[in-house]
Parts: structure tokens; sequence; C-alpha cells
């Protein structure tokens, strides 16, 4: 109990010490504090999970919130899902913050940073290690602060501001759905405790309504952390944080948060086939959207933040063809190459002297050889070629889709063309052909520091390995993740008794992995033939026109809410506020106060004295007033009663 | 007699301080009593967990009409007494060292604001109820008129007769259920208005509905409170928005739950509309106001509607979560009114246009404004949730659509809210802001208690709901 209760507990002393201490702490024991919260929340992580015997260890603090019988507990919750979460967040965590001893070292607000990445540690800690949805609703919430703070953390530039308001913004539309979600689940289940409503699930028809209600609540609260259409903008705007935050939130864990939601809620999922059919196809269209506006942007992390939007939607098409646990063979394989992808960037830009423009790059392979070979691998990752994690993740995904659909199997390889392709480009242009900044960026192009090129080796090491933990069935190996994870499909086991088979033939499934092997490989080649050895750099703004100006532009949906939701919005304020509340509402203060003090002319014509001053003496009056008019009718009563 | 105690130390105080004009005697004078006061409350909790009936004060007034000076302690009046104890307390520390002549008035003032509270959140005979009812706004109306700017006597003088029209009607309800009944104790009229007639029972819900509607105020009866807020003096805005305000919340639990039955039931739905009209309302205007304290008024009238909305639920949901944002808006809200102050009088500017980039000045504030920011955004493990959570859960089981749509104020809020942080912590700095110092001792005196209240009683808000729950297990509600 205290070892598990030690695992949010650390980072958030750390958070304390470099928080309220930022101004007196000594600059390099920042990082140390930082660093060494999480490393040592990680071993924590680490000797739960060998103390850990299969069944769910649920640990409750105290009563969070009682009214009458009903209680919410401050509850934690070990299980299998759990322990995966919290490896990932632990683990790439910590490779997180060593590096960003490295990247924030020149950085004013070092200490501020730190407090800040522990904080957001300690958040999403609590996401997934809670035992109730309400625990899930506070990190839910916490990471959306954290995410806010550190998008803002150069926040003197008003853009980089907006856009953590933004973010903060859109997540809260998404919580707006996920606290209707836990509304409906207290009136049908009396509990939020994970145990009980699971249980209680089990009584329910598959497809009853109330559970479609509920479960397409919660995913507009996945809709908002995992950026799916229609909330995602938030995404690439995010980018405006440091770098390791990238890495860390918007990439490897806080935008994962959906998807554990939904594998957390598996067995409510099962019984509503309606929703999962929702979550299938708004993961499509959002993984399409997000690689085909990948196809043309030129900052390095706006790239990769739409692939990243793009790769949730693949791990929410897994969810929604009720492959749970192929949904989250991806959320672990890209925290992987997700995130040094984007420390790698981070690299590339500390070596470019903070510039993210890749027309201004080119040739930096053998410049920054470190940085440039984990990239690559990272990038092979991500595009699914074997056998790199990427690969079995995003394989899985689709061989279960291909059962489900073929029209939405080829639209989803249709999105892995696109993301073998724009990613590739992204490595051409930044890395071969010459050298295309300034001189000075020329002559300040540098290696990073080991503290930063390690946490890139070691991520670069867990994403050619990582798939290895889930092979495919033909390879007649084991897959670990599925055999982990399955008791916490007992309930969808229960109320649908075809869950988790799959009836594809071994013939079948080669020939999958064959095509998508191939697809990726004809989107390489196609990528090298255009920006291979700097033949073509991607034009400059001014020359881009038609369909891919409009791609190029995000689809103008930004454009699209601003006038739709916020203008309006504001007009309507701005309306409320000049027109209704200064005539109507004042208007009936107005007429009260008037007819108050009409009364008291009155009263003053009657009586000589000075009444003005004494406001009490008139509406003295209106009591009479009142009362007479209403004293018929007292009168009456008062009669019928003595009677 | 620990009840009396607590309503006659600050009012005895506060009178001799009106009259008294010396600047140092009266400062010492108000903090002495502002930490007896607390050092008391605490005591009289003690008190209460142990024998509350102990709490009871009765002393026969007008003998004549069988009326008593009843006060005494159950578990709603004993946290809203707590809070006004404590809030009085910040209030005082908070003005006694800004600039406002003489300041023994003023501080005397505000001890009397306190006494006439307590008298109401302790008042167990109706006519006690009316009398202090009235009497608190005396003080705040003398203070405003006194401190305000330019054209705040028109605005407080509405205001007075606004408000006090309203409670005229809350007298004439009382003054029918005395008829009936001979008696003006809360308790044992409740019992008298199942005896009435329905029109009777019609009338006794909008006496008391109307007034406590005008003094919370809620949705339309709010027109006088965007000025009184923004034009009053910090301290009585602080006054009217953290404690008086919940006047009409707490009338509406104590009085027109247990009064007037009949009439919620009748008209109670079509009430609780209009609350989260005032809600949505508020929020959307929030949204674009560009001077802090109006906007921080509105954001204020707004959340007033939802407590409103909660309590007219009838639900234990709605009304554990009305009086637990009772205390937790009253903490957010003084502490919301003293930063705008802070960063008045530091800037010379309420206009959000000339702001900006104080967190790079100012980083003490800019770290406790925002979490007394969030706690008024409702994040969870701040006290805002937990009022929040349970009051929309409440609208949302007595109407999933209607309550679907107040929850869409967790999504304004932050807009508005959001957007007075950034305009004034964030961006670069503008002539305004670029001298700025940080807060000190005195102004951390007053924000680090109430970041800490926010942050506990959001961790632990069994502290509080534990105390009421034995009052919300007496009435009557549906579920």
């Amino acid at each position: 109990m205290t070892l598990i209760s030690l695992i949010p507990l650390i980072p958030f002393i750390g958070f304390l010490i470099n928080g309220l201490g930022f101004k007196s702490i000594p600059k390099n024991l920042v990082p140390i504090i930082g660093t060494g919260a999480s490393l040592l929340s990680f071993i924590c992580v680490f000797l739960t999970y060998q103390q850990f015997s299969g069944d769910p260890i649920v640990v409750k603090l105290f009563n969070w919130i009682t009214v009458g019988g009903f209680n919410i507990g401050f509850t934690f919750q070990i299980d299998q899902l759990s322990l995966i979460m919290l490896f990932v967040i632990t683990g790439v965590g910590t490779l997180i913050h060593g590096y960003s001893a490295g990247y924030m070292s020149h950085d004013e607000g070092y200490g501020k940073f730190f407090a800040y990445l522990n904080l957001f540690l300690f958040s999403m800690i609590i996401l997934v290690l809670g035992g109730n949805y309400l625990m899930m609703f506070i990190g839910w919430e916490g990471v959306g602060l954290c995410s806010y703070l550190l998008i803002g953390f150069w926040n003197k530039n008003t853009n980089y501001a907006n856009a953590a308001r933004k973010a903060f913004i859109m997540n809260r539309i998404g919580d707006l759905g996920f606290l209707i979600g836990i509304f409906l689940i207290i009136s049908t289940f009396g509990t939020l405790e994970y145990g009980a409503v699971f249980e209680k699930a089990k009584a329910f028809e598959i497809g009853a309504p109330i559970i479609v209600a509920i479960t397409l609540a919660l995913f507009v609260g996945a809709m908002g952390k995992s950026a799916q259409i229609p909330l995602f903008t938030w995404l690439p705007d995010a980018m405006a944080g440091p770098t390791p935050v990238s890495a860390l939130i918007h990439a490897a864990t806080m935008v994962t948060s959906g998807i554990y939601m939904i594998v957390r809620s598996n067995v409510l999922y099962t019984l509503a086939p309606f929703t999962l059919e929702v979550v299938a196809w708004v993961g499509l269209a959002t993984a399409l959207l997000g690689a085909a506006i990948g196809l043309f942007q030129n900052d390095i992390k706006k790239v990769l933040a739409y692939s990243t939007v793009s790769q949730l939607g693949y791990m929410f098409i897994g969810l929604g063809v009720m492959a749970y646990s192929s949904g989250l063979f991806h959320v672990l394989t890209h925290a992987f190459f997700k995130a040094l992808l984007f420390l790698g960037a981070g690299s590339v830009i500390h070596a470019m002297s903070d510039d993210q423009d890749i027309r201004n790059m080119g040739g930096l392979w053998s410049k920054i050889k470190v940085t440039a070979i984990t990239f690559l691998i990272g990038t092979i990752a991500i595009s699914g070629i074997p056998p790199f994690a990427g690969f079995f993740s995003k394989d899985e995904i689709l061989a279960h889709t291909f059962e489900h659909n073929k029209v939405m199997w080829a639209l989803a390889l249709l999105g892995s063309f696109m993301t073998a392709f724009y990613m590739f480009r992204l490595f051409f242009v930044t890395f071969k052909g010459n050298f295309r900044g300034t001189k000075e960026q020329e002559h300040h192009l540098h290696e990073s520091p080991s503290s930063m090129t390690i946490p890139l080796i070691v991520l670069a090491g867990f994403s050619i390995v990582a798939g290895f933990v889930g092979l495919p069935v033909v390879f007649h190996a084991p897959h670990l993740l599925n055999e982990f994870l399955s008791p916490i499909y007992e309930g969808s086991r229960a109320v649908y008794a075809g869950f988790g088979e799959i009836h594809l033939s071994h013939q079948t499934e080669w020939i999958l992995m064959g095509v998508s092997v191939a697809v990726a490989v004809i989107a390489i080649l196609l990528s090298y033939s255009i920006y291979g050895n700097g033949k073509s750099v991607p034009s400059t703004d001014g020359e881009i026109t038609g369909l891919q100006k409009v791609v190029y532009d995000k689809f103008y949906i930004d454009e699209i809410y601003d006038s739709i939701f916020v203008k309006p919005m504001k007009s309507l304020s701005v309306w409320l506020y000049k027109a209704f509340d200064n005539y109507v509402i004042n208007g009936l203060l107005r007429s009260v106060t008037g007819f108050v003090a009409e009364v008291s002319v009155l009263l003053r014509r009657l009586q000589t004295g000075n009444i003005g001053t004494y406001v009490f003496l008139m509406t003295l009056g209106i009591i009479i007033i009142v009362g007479i008019s209403v004293g018929s009718e007292v009168w009456a009563s008062l009669k019928s009663i003595t009677k | 007699m620990l009840t009396l105690i607590l309503f006659l130390l600050p009012l005895i105080s506060g009178l001799f301080l009106i009259w008294n004009k010396s600047e140092g005697l009266a400062k010492s004078a108000a903090t002495v009593i502002s930490l007896a006061q607390l050092g008391l409350f605490i005591y009289t909790f003690s008190v209460f967990k142990s024998d509350a009936a102990q709490l009871d004060f009765s002393k026969p007034w007008l003998t004549d009409y069988k009326l008593s000076f009843h006060l005494g302690l159950d578990g709603l009046s004993i946290l809203m007494v707590g809070l006004t104890v404590i809030l009085s307390g910040l209030i005082i520390f908070a003005v006694k060292n800004l600039n406002y002549n003489p300041i023994s008035r003023l501080l005397g003032l505000v001890l009397v604001t306190e006494a006439a509270l307590v008298g109401v959140f302790a008042a167990k005979d109706a006519f006690v109820f009316y009398f202090f009812f009235e009497l608190a706004l005396i003080p705040v109306y003398l203070l405003a008129n006194f401190w305000g700017g330019k054209d705040s006597s028109k605005i407080t003088i509405k205001m007075f007769i606004y408000t006090v029209f309203g409670s005229l009607f809350m007298l004439v309800s009382f003054i029918v259920l005395y008829l009936f009944s001979q008696n003006s104790d809360l308790m044992a009229i409740a019992q008298i208005p199942q005896q009435l007639k329905p029109g009777v029972n019609t009338f006794l819900f909008w006496g008391f509905f109307i007034a406590f509607a005008i003094k919370s105020p809620l949705f339309p009866f709010h027109g006088w409170l965007p000025d009184a807020y923004s034009q009053s003096p910090t301290p009585a805005t602080m006054l009217l928005s953290g404690l008086l305000s919940k006047m009409g919340i707490y009338g509406m639990i104590r009085i027109l739950i247990p009064l007037a039955p009949a009439g919620l039931e009748q008209f109670g739905g079509l009430v609780i509309y209009f609350a989260i009209l005032g809600l949505i309302y508020g929020s959307i205007i929030a949204i674009q106001q560009f001077q802090i304290k109006r906007l921080i008024a509105y954001s204020s009238f707004a959340h007033m509607g939802l407590m409103a909305a909660a309590v007219l639920t009838l639900s234990e949901f709605g009304v554990q979560g009305a009086i637990f944002q009772m205390v937790a808006h009253g903490f957010s809200a003084v502490g919301l009114f003293y930063v705008a102050k802070i960063i008045y009088d530091k800037t010379g500017s309420r206009t959000l246009s000339d702001l900006g980039g104080m967190s790079q000045k100012a980083p003490k504030l800019a770290v406790l404004f925002l979490i007394v920011l969030l706690g008024s955004v409702g994040l969870p493990l701040t006290n805002g949730f937990v009022g929040e959570f349970l009051m929309l859960r409440s609208v949302f089981d007595f109407q999933n659509i209607l309550g679907g749509i107040a929850a869409t104020s967790i999504i304004l809020g932050a807009v508005y809210l959001l957007r007075l942080y950034q305009k004034t912590m964030f961006g670069p700095v503008t002539k305004f802001t670029e001298n700025i110092e940080d807060i000190g001792g005195k102004e951390l005196a007053v924000l680090v208690p109430i970041a800490l209240i926010i942050i506990i009683t959001g961790v632990f808000p069994n502290l509080i709901l534990e105390v009421s729950q034995g009052f919300v297990s007496t009435l009557k509600l549906v579920k």
C-alpha cells in the first residue's frame, strides 16, 4: 500500500521542492531532483510489479466525497493495465526528464520547468492509477492543467499563450462529455468504482441504450484528450511548448489517455457495438486527415504533431474493432518511437539554433550523426517496416480491421502509405542533400550533449525491439502482451462470447503483412524519388496553390471553428451585455426602484417630513400595499381554517 | 451563550471602532478581534461536535407577540458562521493596510457586517432572521457610499432599495405564517404550510423566493450586481460577493425548502430553468468583459445561478453541493476580488487591454492567482470542483438536457477565467506593468491561507460535507 502510494507521491514531492524553492535551489541540483523523482517512481512501479500476483490490488486511502449513502473513495488500483501504463509513463518520463536537463539548461525557468514536469507525472500517474472514474477525472484534468502550463511555458509570446488556452478549452469540451458519462454511470450503477461498475455491467444486454450513451459520452472525453476529430486542432498548436514537453505529454503519454480510458472501460464498450463503430470511423477519419495534412508541413515539430494525431487515430481504429490490446500495443510502441522522434527533433532544433523549418536544414546526416541515426530508426519504426516496433502493433490493428470491415482496412492502409511517405520526406529533407541554412547556423551546428543523446539511443533501442512483446500468431511465438493483459478483459469475455477471437487463416495473415510492408516500401521509394539526396525542397509558402494549399493550410479547420463558434460566441457575449443586460435587466431594476421612489414622493406629500433619507419608512408603505392586495385571500384562508 | 458571543463581540467592537477614530488602535483591535473570533469559532465547533444543543440561545424578545431572540447552530449554520468568521478576518487583514480613510470606520463597518451575518446564519426565529437579513446590508451600503467611486452613491442606493424591496415580500410571508401559527419559531412554523390552502402556499413561495432571488441575485433580478460589484470599494465587493450573496442561497435552504414545500413542488422546476439560464447568461457575458472587477462580478453571478438550481432540485446531491459551494465560492470570490485590487493598486488600471506580462514581474502573485482561479474553474482537487460536481450532477439528474446545458459552464468558465489570467499575467509587459513589484508579506498573509483552504477542502471535502450532512438529512428531500 505504501509502495503504491509512493508512485504518485514522489513526483509530487519533487514538484513541491522545485516549485517552491526554484529561487534558492542550485541549478545543477534542479534536474537531479526532477529526474530523480521520476526515476524513484519508476523503481516503485517496478517493485510493485514484482509483488503483483495477477489479481487487482485496490487501495482506498480515504473517503473522498461522501453524500448521504453515496461515496467516492480516493482509491488506487493496480492491475495489468495500470502497470503497463505506469511503466510507460515513468520509464519514458525518466528519459525525457534526463533529456530536459540538457535541453532546457539555458532557460531561465529551469526550476519551474522541472516542477511542472513532475506535476505532470503526478497527474498522469493518478489518471492511470485511480481506482474509479472520478480519480481518473482528477488526473484527466490535472494533465490538462500541466499541458496548459507547459504549452504556455514561454508565455511572453502571445501566440504561445493562446495555444495553451486553446488546448485547455478544447480539452474542457471533451471533459464535459467525460463528466456527463460519469453522471450517467452514477445513475446507472450507483457507484464509480471500477470493480463494482464492471461487475454490474455484466447484467446488461449488448446494445443497451444507456450503455451506448455512457460510452459515447466517455468517448467525447477521449476525443478531447487524444486529439480526435473534431477536437484535434489544439495538438498541432501545442507544439509551442518546449520539445521535451511535446515528446512526453503530446506524444507518449497524455494524448494516449483516451485509449487508456476505453481499454479500462472495455466491458462497457463491448456492450455497445454502435459506439465501437463510431470510435473506429472517427479514428479512421482522424488517421487520414492527420496524415494528409502531414504531407505538406514544413515545421519539423508540426509534421510530428500531425503524425501523432494520425497515429492516435490508428489506436482508436484498433479499439473500435474491439482489438483493445492492439490499440494499447500501439500506445506502447508509439510511446517509444514518437518520443524518440520528438527528442530527435529537439536535438535537430538545438543544433539549428532554434530553427524548426526543414526547408532551412538538409545535409545534417554527417553533422549530427547520433541524432540522425536514431531519427532514422524512429522513422522506420513509424513507417511500419519489420522488425521495428511500429510494424507489429500497426499490423495487428490492420489485421483486426481487415476482419471487421474491408473498406476500413483499405483506407487505413492508405493512411499508412501517407505516413511512410511524409515521414521519409521529413527525414530526407532534414538530413540529406546540402545544408540550406545561414552561415551562422552552419557554424553553430553541433551534436547535442550526452544527456540528450543517451535518451535517444535508449529509445531507439526500444523502438527496434518493443514489437517483440506482441508477435503475430503466424510466428507461433507467445503474444506476451495479450497474455499479460488477458485478465482485464474478463468482463468483455463474459458479455460477448466471441470476444478476442480472430478468424483469419495463416495464409491471409501472411498476405496482409506482405501488403502492408509493400505499401510502406513503395511509399518510401516514392518519397526517395522526390526528396532523396536533396533533389527537391518543399516550395516556399507563396508558391503553393490549389488543393495543395488547402491541405497545407490544414483544410482551414481553425478558421471554420473560429467563424462558427468563437466569433458568434463573442458577439453574443457583447450583445447580451450591451443590449439585454443594459436595457431589460436594468429596466427591471429601474422600474422597481422608480416605483419605490414614487411611493416615497406620495408619502412625502401626505406627511411633511423629510422621507428621502429614510428608505425604510417608504418601503414600509409597500408592506401595506402588498398586504392589502393579498389580504383578501389570506383572510379567506384564515376563516376556512378556524372553521 | 457561545453563539451570542460570536455575534456580540464583532458587533460591540465594530460599533466602538466606528465611534473611535484612532488609526493604530483600530488596526490592532480589528486584528485581535478577528483572531479572537477565529479562536472562539474553533472552540464553538468543538462544542458543536460534542453537544450542539448547548449552542442554543433563546431570550423572550417581544413577549406580547411571543417573539424570542433565538439563536442556535446546526450543521448548516455552523458552516456558514465559520465561513463568515474566517472570511471577515481575511477581509480585515486584506483591507487594513489599504488606503481607506478613516480606516477605523471601515474596519468597524466590516465587523458590524460580520455580526449581522452571524445573526442571519444563526437565527432560529423568523423575525430575527428577517431583522439581520436587512441589517447586514446597512454597513455594506455605508461602506460603498463612503469609499465608492463617483457614481457609487447612486448605484448603492439602487441596490439597497431593490434588495429591501425584495425582502419585504419575505416579511409579508413571515407575517402570514405568523398570523396562522401565532408563532415565529422556524422549527415550529414548518408544520403550518401543510395546513394552508394552495393559494397561500403559492404566495409564501413567491414571497420568499423573490427576496432570495434579488439578494443572491438570480436571473433576471441581477440588475444591481454588475455596477455594485465593480463600482464599490473592494471591502464592500468582497463582503457582497463572498458573504452577503450567500444569504440568498442560505435562505432557500433554510426558509424556502421547509416553509414553502407546496410552492416548490409547483414552481421549483420553472425556477431551476431560470437559474440555469442565469448561469449560462452570466458566463457568456463574462467572456467579453474588459474590466477585471466586472468580469469577476459576472462570474460570481453565474455561480449563484448554479447554486440556486442545485438547491431547488431538492436532492441530497444538490443541497450538499450548494452548501459546499457556498463555502468554496466565498473563498474564491474574495480571493479573486482581492487579486483584482492588488493588480489595480500596482498598475493603476483595471482594464485588461492595459495589462499583461505580470507573471514575469510578480511570480508569487501569478502562482497564488492561478490557484484561486483554478478553484473557480473547478479543477479537481480544488474545492470548486467538489461543489460543481455535486451540483451539476443534481441538475443532470433533475433533467438530463438541462444538466448538459448547465455543464457547459465548465467550458465557459475556463474560457473567461483563462482569458482573465492570460491578459493580466501572460504576454509582453505593458507600460502599466513594467515597473511593478511582486507581492509581499501583507498580501501573502491573505492569499496563502485562501490558496491552502482551496486545496485542502478540495482534497478532503468530507471535512465540510460531514458537518452539513447531519443537517441535510433532516430536510425532506426527494432523494
